[in-house]
């Protein structure tokens, strides 16, 4: 990254690296995660809670508080080493729902943000409805009933559901979006293992069959909840484009690596003008995604207006050069690098899921043509 | 120094009230770079050339160049907020690339302080447009292959050969020519720069129809032309010392910090087709598949200008690799590749033949795609970036060629015929 980094901002990225160097290096992915049902240690995760992975986005009113006054900034360094070393853990959900709940007044918000900052409890963000969506498309609605709120529908893939203590459930109510905050263990959720394709990030199937909750578990008001889920789209966007350059960077500099290295025909690999102009094509995607995912970053950070479109662009550019670059990658080792004993597929299987949460890259054009749509019709 | 230089918002608002107050409306002109018959080219040069004046006489022509030579001596912080706040305004286009960049700013690196003082004020007056003088008939990638060629006589020198795709040299005034002055050494050792007036006995300005219709491309004949030594630029058999940093200067291009043109995102262009407006004329405003095309185009312009904004900021920390610059090349090329193919496939069948209103409305998107891989192509080609992001950005091994080290005049510059 080419920000001008605080010596605070510094030390967090170069804590966070050296901790997960130390505790998920890819031998130890490879084996004993591979076959661990949360895919990650219980205390790895709440001492990456202690080095300040969950409260970037939370104020400091609520027990939250950034290190350089830009939150967004600061979590995309730490998505940035997730993706180099294609850490576990659910760093995603439990940012997005702490920031969700950050200046949400109620007792239950306010116990499980501090759960989730502590790294005691972990989050799943149930996106039953998106902006993407028309209002028919929604996978969950929500609807009041008494004092209460009312969840149906089904929602994949969720991430860490297993393991959450919390869910932040989406869904469509009649006139706009709806969020709700539920325990895991609430009567009517149905919590289902998927397969997956990374080595150790857990996903599941989430059926609500008329979840009950009390109105004071809203997340915001009943029915006005599509500006906040926007914002947490956004959020979602910067963690997840820092953490695919990351990844990126790592299967680049592999390739790059392996290109000089590797001979045949009594040649490097680095010579063959057909291979160097894949390279520098290559080369171009990756600085390209790094340009826009920091953009993404500091415009979020900012609030600036552009910060929507700027976080789509970035999902849906680097949500299709980040799994393009990577299999170019694959390309160029040839069979090793469709070996689960080469480093490379780790890589490979966080840029290609990274594309597939809170939107497709196909979704997030979708949204930026609405909006470029409504800009024109609008001048 | 003695003088503190304006803040950079400070001067912003100074160039906004100015501009407001000043510049019209961005004309469709200064958008495409086209004119529809040499009268209206006439007259667009001529309105560029008088807005290039009232610049100059608003003091902020040449925001980057010294005060010295005419301009404002501020820093490149300074010229993006003009050029930012230029945005949706009419701007002298036809002196952007290559008038500022490359020309000027080789001239500024290279050129004595007589040249520069002849020479750069008068760019800045809208007195001077020049085109630069590469590629040849015989190669255009391999520009230090330049047969082109200048012999010392007496005080002066006399050029034989040609230069081709310079664009605009029938109207333009100056050139600054790449030329052999030493065939008994290696190829880069024996080139020398010369600058010329393109209008003057023993040139000949040949326009080329490219398949658009349009000529703006030109091919210059020289015959036996005589420029004095005081317009050659750096030293003699040390033009390709020069010829890097002009090379470096040409992939920058309308980034360069010499150039004043509008760059931004946020504010719509006052004119042109937009891939809505292109969709909505093609009855395809509704169509999921239309708006997958208007997003990714959305998304690749982001990308692009960020782009471009990191290796600038990369290249102002002084940090960042020169050859960086072929990254944004080899994107941009391919870029607009893209962009032309979207809206190629936005206009559906309307592409094939179209209207003179379509045409207003939203452009020729047949033409435009057929003309796509200018993009690629002119300006050093993507071939060229490629090589040099992987060899100079990655340090990979350079290619083999038939002609290091072997004296110029020994190179192959053709197949051996008759010897099969």
């Amino acid at each position: 990254m080419w920000h001008v980094l605080t010596s605070d901002q510094e030390l967090l990225r170069d804590t966070t690296a050296r901790f997960l160097g130390d505790r998920v290096p890819l031998s130890r992915q490879r084996k004993d995660l591979r076959n661990d049902p949360a895919g990650f240690d219980a205390d790895y995760w709440k001492a990456g809670a202690e080095l300040g992975w969950t409260m970037l986005l939370v104020g400091e009113e609520d027990g939250g508080g950034s290190v350089s006054g830009r939150g967004a900034v600061d979590l995309a360094l730490i998505a940035y080493e997730f993706g180099r070393h294609a850490a576990p853990g659910p760093l995603l959900d439990c940012n997005v729902v702490a920031a969700a709940l950050s200046g949400q007044a109620g007792d239950l918000q306010r116990g499980a943000l501090g759960e989730i900052i502590g790294g005691a409890a972990i989050a799943a963000s149930c996106l039953g409805a998106a902006p993407w969506q028309g209002p028919g498309e929604a996978a969950v609605t929500i609807r009041r009933e008494g004092a209460d709120v009312v969840i149906d529908g089904t929602v994949r893939p969720v991430e860490s559901a297993l393991q959450a203590g919390w869910f932040l459930v989406t869904g469509r109510s009649e006139g706009g979006m709806t969020q709700v905050l539920v325990p895991a263990g609430t009567a009517g959720i149905e919590t289902r293992a998927l397969k997956g394709m990374d080595v150790t990030r857990r996903f599941a199937r989430v059926s609500f069959d008329g979840v009950r909750a009390p109105a004071s578990a809203l997340v915001g008001e009943f029915a006005r909840a599509d500006g906040s889920v926007a914002r947490q789209i956004e959020n979602a966007a910067v963690i997840l484009a820092a953490e695919s350059v990351g990844a990126m960077d790592i299967a680049f500099a592999m390739t790059v690596d392996w290109a000089f290295d590797r001979y045949t025909f009594g040649r490097a690999l680095a010579s063959y003008q057909a291979l160097k102009h894949r390279f520098a094509d290559m080369k171009s995607w990756l600085e390209a995604s790094h340009a826009v995912a920091d953009a993404a970053a500091e415009a979020v950070a900012d609030r600036t207006e552009l910060a929507v479109e700027t976080a789509s662009a970035a999902r849906s550019y680097i949500g299709v050069q980040g799994p393009e670059l990577a299999q170019e990658c694959v390309q160029l080792h040839g069979g090793i690098g469709v070996t689960y004993e080469h480093d490379l597929h780790f890589f490979l299987r966080r840029v290609t899921l990274d594309s597939l949460l809170y939107g497709t890259p196909a979704e997030h054009r979708r949204l930026l043509a609405a909006l470029q749509i409504a800009k024109e019709n609008a001048a | 120094m003695s003088e503190a230089i304006e803040s950079v918002e400070d001067f912003r608002l100074r160039a906004r009230a100015w501009i407001k107050a000043s510049l019209g409306p961005i004309q469709p002109w200064d958008l495409s770079q086209h004119c529809e018959s040499d009268e209206e080219e006439d007259r667009a040069v001529a309105r560029d050339r008088a807005l290039q004046r009232e610049l100059f006489d608003a003091g902020f022509a040449g925001i980057c160049f010294p005060r010295e030579y005419g301009g404002q001596g501020l820093t490149p912080e300074h010229n993006r907020a003009f050029n930012e706040e230029l945005v949706g305004h009419e701007y002298p286009s036809r002196f952007a690339v290559p008038t500022f960049s490359p020309c000027a700013a080789v001239l500024l690196e290279f050129g004595t302080p007589e040249q520069k003082a002849r020479h750069i004020p008068a760019i800045l007056k809208g007195e001077e447009v020049w085109v630069q003088m590469l590629s040849e008939p015989g190669g255009g990638s391999d520009v230090a292959g330049a047969t082109t060629a200048a012999v010392r006589q007496g005080d002066d020198w006399i050029l034989n050969g040609s230069k081709v795709w310079t664009s605009r040299a029938w109207w333009a005034d100056w050139g600054m020519c790449l030329a052999r002055t030493n065939w008994d050494v290696p190829k880069h050792q024996g080139l020398t720069v010369f600058l010329l007036p393109l209008h003057q006995p023993g040139i000949e300005i040949h326009r080329i129809e490219r398949l658009s219709g349009e000529s703006e491309a030109c091919q210059e004949f020289f015959s036996d032309v005589r420029i004095p030594d005081s317009d050659r630029m750096g030293e003699i058999d040390a033009g390709w010392t020069v010829g890097t940093r002009w090379m470096y200067h040409e992939r920058v291009g309308h980034n360069s910090p010499y150039v004043t043109m509008p760059v931004g995102l946020n504010r719509p262009k006052a004119k042109g087709p937009t891939t809505v407006s292109i969709a909505r004329r093609a009855g395809r405003i509704d169509d999921p598949a239309a708006h997958e095309l208007i997003g990714e185009a959305r998304a690749l312009g982001i990308v692009t200008h960020e782009l471009q904004r990191r290796l600038a900021a990369a290249a102002a920390s002084g940090k960042g690799n020169t050859d960086n610059s072929a990254i944004d090349r080899l994107f941009r090329g391919l870029a607009s590749v893209r962009q032309a193919t979207i809206a190629f496939e936005l206009a559906g069948s309307s592409a094939a033949a179209w209207t003179e209103e379509d045409e207003d409305e939203t452009g020729a998107q047949g033409m435009n795609f057929l003309m796509r891989q200018v993009s690629c192509i002119g300006g050093g080609t993507t071939e060229i970036a490629r090589n040099v992001v992987s060899e100079r950005v990655l340090g990979m091994p350079r290619e083999p060629s038939g002609d290091k080290g072997v004296p110029f005049r020994d190179v192959p510059r053709g197949p051996a015929r008759g010897q099969a």
